[in-house]
């Protein structure tokens, strides 16, 4: 490892940086789980929705009688009984001023704008008898034109919602000489040796967490009480109060286990509103949960953009423009954060490099699909791929290795802290210590050489390596800058911790863990923190009246914000025993200092007892013995704002091999170094890197959700939508360098995100390398083994038009794709044997 | 339909609906709710228990074709507090995040080693496949599966 760690370490670190097994385990693999599917109330209903087949359709009519006299059926409600009650959907995320957006029902009322959107609910007494009774409901539509692909949709060719008058829901711009961080990009551009000008799509996802959305609300108390499989808990209650018009006082939200996420359970659904609906109109209990067809079909889904870029660089290769236009697809709907996502990588398309000029454009576009929001990365896997895939045409225009020209770009770590052309600050980082290892894992030049005698003997299977040297911004967020991008809220994060007489510590924590190990990384820090065992601290937290104050889980948020709140709440617990500690040593509280858990005397000797925080709360308990005014309580509460996003980033090297006669891939090897300053827990970070690092490679290889010409979801299962497994997958090679965080005590950077950020183009790229020589220029994500056989056989630029739906051409008719003449870009050594167009 | 399986050592008698599969008869009528659905189409394997002592998929089983039989979940695996060597290597090796996937990848781990004692890592990934987990991109599910065999040492990591 390369340490260049030179902040102070914690007055302790017995327990930060140790890989302890995870506390919530036992639980897990021995059955003992709480998700909300497993709840059963007295009198409990089960609901089950009814979905319009339609992507776009008037709905004239819906009978509901045969619904409503089937066997064990309480209710049926549709659009048309609760359009005074369910509000709209909120979006908290309204990215410009003038931004279009359309009211988003819960249950649409006279048009439905997706397959999948919900028009009527039945309660019943059991899922089956809801569900059956659903294939009953009667619904009338009048088809609608469907506006399904973004960049005719970007046209206004037929649109999404008609009376908005436009599919285009806002373009927000960043400009570097504009905001004053940068010079003029058009000008850079002009005055260029070379330009590079590529388009890039990024396909829809479909997060596809694990435990399918569930939600039960009891309304038969003083609250109403939810739970639901979230990553939301707080932001979820505060968002059903302002939608719904009820008193946030009477609303309980449990997120209790929670299986997955990864962005998409980043959402306040109609179906959690249909569900609160159901309990209040019934008065019973009521549980909806999805099957995995419905999450695959209506759960949020991410990605879905068209990529423009522009490059300008120097004859030597010296970088000194990015221009970047998008198009994004929001779906039908702005969901919580839809708008949002694209813009969080906005400051991301510069990644590691020293451009001195910037522009960032991107347009909103509605289409009659599923709506998109965060998946894993959110804008900044979708930044990293595109300057990735575009450093590598640039090696390639110049003919040089795509390392070397990466590393003549780069911030050097002299350089930090590093303002960019965004006007963000890079704190820390060494990009050549972690290059220098990752080359050195990987066995660069050795793979090199093999894939050069390859080359030469012909070989049926050709080696490709790719690269990606990423960044991120992640620890979501200072509040200033989220509110300077419009977003609805703040970015802080609130902790409590409470001593308890038995000398126990409970941790209530705002962050909402869904298998990413808070309770045990929280319990290292506050071990530490406090001198106690790391098994007598309890963490506690997904629940609005335990932890009645939080902004929940997202973005590699929890360690950087809510870990940092934990301290500073931890330190004042410590605060405030100290003249209680005073007291009973009979001493000054300026002489007393605080390790392992007990005060003593300064100057006293090595072999004085001192007084522990044990005692100290069991003293403070009984109260009868305290100083004068002292409250009788040591429990502190702390909320944290941080001032500054953090920057993990790392270098990414994959190994591909091709099969040039069945275009079939398999991955060789795959290294990663990632610099996310210092660790907590060695063994949760690396799981978080092995499960982000797959996420990232499936958008890559196999993962597409794909609409047929009607606007049907057609990857709607899982046979369909195909999840990598096992078999698919590789062990991995993983280390990392360490540049510690200047923005938190710990010195630590967000990990959730970055092996999926970082993944998806080092793939991409390694695919391509392998077959560039037969004249390929660019495959469309995913590069399945057709895919790339059509490529290699047209010797083309993806030749996708062949496939259907979602999976159309990558270049428009028409338009070139090369680029413009006299840009003194020629091609390089290898790449003579040009391809035709497609 | 009356029918009579044993589940995690215990006979239990209950009248089904014919359709009803063996996983809501676990679930719902059992309160067996270690085991979960993940899916409608039988790919993911997060229902998986032991039937008879082979791993089967308890979405894609009818309650009825359990008549009879004998039932291991995840929560008939341990001993009292005593876990499985499957179990203990995947709490060693980090082989689970949210957990939602595991208790199918245990049952289907323990099948696996119970045919093939001393696996490869390649006949792991072909004998896991049919089990699908989002969050910790298998590494350190084979890696446990390989462990729980005795045929690589453990990480190096301290035990808590």
């Amino acid at each position: 490892m390369t340490a260049v760690d030179d902040r102070p370490q914690a007055a302790s670190t017995h327990e930060v940086g140790r890989d302890r097994r995870r506390k919530e385990d036992q639980r897990l693999i021995t059955g003992r789980t709480k998700w909300t599917d497993n709840l059963v109330l007295p009198g409990m209903l089960h609901l089950a929705m009814v979905r319009s087949p339609l992507a776009h359709a008037r709905i004239t009519g819906i009978d509901a009688t045969a619904a409503r006299e089937a066997p064990g059926v309480i209710a049926v409600l549709t659009g048309e009984d609760v359009k005074d009650l369910q509000g709209s959907l909120p979006c908290a995320w309204p990215i410009t001023e003038d931004q279009k957006a359309p009211p988003h029902p819960a249950i649409a009322v006279d048009r439905v704008a997706f397959s999948g959107e919900v028009v009527a609910v039945v309660a019943a007494r059991s899922s089956a008898a809801a569900r059956d009774a659903a294939e009953l409901v009667d619904v009338d539509y009048e088809d609608l034109p469907a506006a399904l692909e973004l960049r005719a949709s970007a046209q206004d060719e037929t649109l999404a919602h008609p009376d908005l008058g436009t599919n285009r829901s806002a373009t927000w711009v960043f400009d570097s000489a504009e905001a004053g961080t940068g010079s003029d990009v058009e000008d850079a551009i002009a005055e260029a040796d070379v330009v590079v000008e590529r388009e890039f799509r990024q396909q829809r996802l479909i997060p596809a967490f694990m435990e399918p959305r569930s939600t039960v609300v009891d309304p038969t108390g003083e609250q109403f009480v939810m739970w639901s499989a979230t990553q939301v808990p707080h932001i979820l209650r505060l968002m059903l109060a302002m939608t719904l018009g009820v008193d946030e006082g009477k609303i309980r939200v449990i997120a209790p286990d929670v299986g997955g996420g990864f962005g998409g359970k980043l959402q306040v659904t109609p179906e959690e509103i249909i569900t609160f609906l159901v309990a209040r109109h019934t008065g019973k209990p009521c549980k909806w949960t999805e099957t995995r067809s419905e999450s695959l079909l209506s759960a949020h889904h991410g990605r879905d953009q068209w990529q423009k870029l522009t490059l300008a660089a120097k004859a030597d290769g010296t970088v000194t423009g990015l221009k970047v236009e998008l198009l994004a697809d929001m779906g039908a709907y702005l969901g919580l954060v839809t708008p949002g996502v694209p813009i969080l990588g906005a400051f991301m398309y510069n990644s590691i490099y020293k451009f001195p000029a910037y522009h960032f454009s991107c347009t909103n576009v509605f289409t009659n699909k599923t709506w998109t929001d965060a998946y894993r990365g959110a804008g900044r896997p979708e930044a990293t791929f595109a300057i990735e895939r575009i450093m590598d045409e640039l090696a390639l225009e110049l003919g040089r290795d795509p390392m070397e020209v990466r590393e003549q770009n780069w911030i050097t770590h002299e350089e930090f802290p590093f303002t960019t052309v965004c006007g963000l600050e890079y704190d820390s980082g060494n990009y050549e210590a972690a290059t220098e290892r990752a080359k050195e894992l990987f066995g660069y030049d050795e793979l090199r050489a093999e894939q050069q005698r390859r080359r030469e003997s012909g070989d049926r299977v050709q080696l490709g390596l790719g690269i990606s040297t990423f960044t991120e911004m992640c620890g979501l967020a200072p509040s200033r800058v989220l509110g300077s991008l419009n977003y609805g809220a703040g970015g802080w994060e609130h902790a409590s911790v409470r001593m308890l007489p038995t000398g126990k510590v409970e941790v209530i924590t705002g962050s909402s863990a869904h298998g990413q190990g808070h309770e045990t990384a929280w319990s290292q820090i506050v071990a530490d923190q406090l001198g106690v065992p790391f098994e007598d601290v309890e963490v506690l937290h997904g629940d609005t009246q335990i932890s009645h104050k939080g902004l929940d889980t997202y973005g590699s948020r929890s360690l950087v914000v809510g870990g940092q709140a934990v301290i500073n709440a931890a330190k004042k617990v410590i605060e405030k025993a100290k003249p209680l500690a005073a007291y009973q040593l009979e001493a000054n509280v300026d002489d007393l200092e605080f390790s392992d858990g007990k005060f003593t005397v300064k100057g006293a000797g090595a072999d004085q007892e001192g007084v522990g925080l044990a005692g100290l709360a069991l003293a403070v308990f009984a109260a009868h013995d305290l100083p004068d005014g002292m409250e009788p309580s040591l429990d502190a509460d702390a909320t944290f704002d941080p001032v500054n996003f953090s920057f993990p980033h790392g270098t990414h090297l994959c190994a591909m091999e091709v099969d040039t006669e069945t275009g079939a891939t398999t991955m060789r090897s795959y290294v990663c170094v990632d610099d996310i300053g210092n660790v907590v827990n060695p063994l949760i970070v690396e799981g978080q890197v092995h499960g982000g690092l797959v996420q990232g490679i499936a958008q890559a290889l196999w993962e597409e959700a794909v609409y047929d010409d009607q606007g049907t979801l057609v990857s709607g299962s899982f046979v369909d939508y195909t999840l990598p497994t096992t078999a698919d997958t590789i062990t991995f090679v993983t280390d990392r360098t360490t540049s510690p965080a200047t923005s938190n005590d710990l010195g630590v950077k967000g990990v959730g995100e970055a092996g999926c950020i970082a993944s998806t183009p080092a793939v991409v790229n390694a695919v391509l390398d392998a077959i560039r020589q037969f004249g390929v220029k660019d495959i469309v994500m995913p590069c399945t083994p057709e895919r790339v056989w059509r490529a290699i056989q047209d010797g083309t630029a993806g030749a996708m038009s062949e496939t259907a739906g979602a999976a159309a051409g990558h270049f428009a008719e028409g338009e070139p794709n090369q680029d413009p003449p006299g840009t003194g870009a020629a091609p390089a050594a290898g790449t003579t044997q040009e391809g035709g167009q497609a | 339909m009356k029918i009579t399986v044993t589940v995690d050592g215990t006979t239990y008698t209950d009248e089904v609906e014919p359709r009803t599969l063996l996983v809501h008869h676990l679930r719902e009528t059992l309160g067996k709710t270690g085991t979960v659905v993940g899916c409608d189409t039988s790919n993911c394997g997060a229902c998986t228990v032991l039937m008879d002592g082979r791993s089967v998929k308890s979405c894609n089983v009818l309650a009825v074709q359990a008549d009879g039989h004998e039932v291991t979940t995840i929560e008939g695996l341990a001993d009292g507090e005593t876990l499985t060597p499957v179990q203990e290597a995947f709490r060693d090796c980090h082989a689970l995040q949210c957990g939602f996937c595991t208790p199918g990848m245990i049952m289907q781990a323990t099948d696996l080693l119970s045919s093939n004692p001393s696996p490869t890592e390649d006949e792991v990934r072909h004998g896991m496949e049919g089990n699908l987990c989002r969050c910790t991109g298998y590494h350190n599910i084979v890696k446990a599966v390989l462990q729980a065999s005795g045929q690589s040492a453990t990480s190096g990591g301290e035990q808590s």
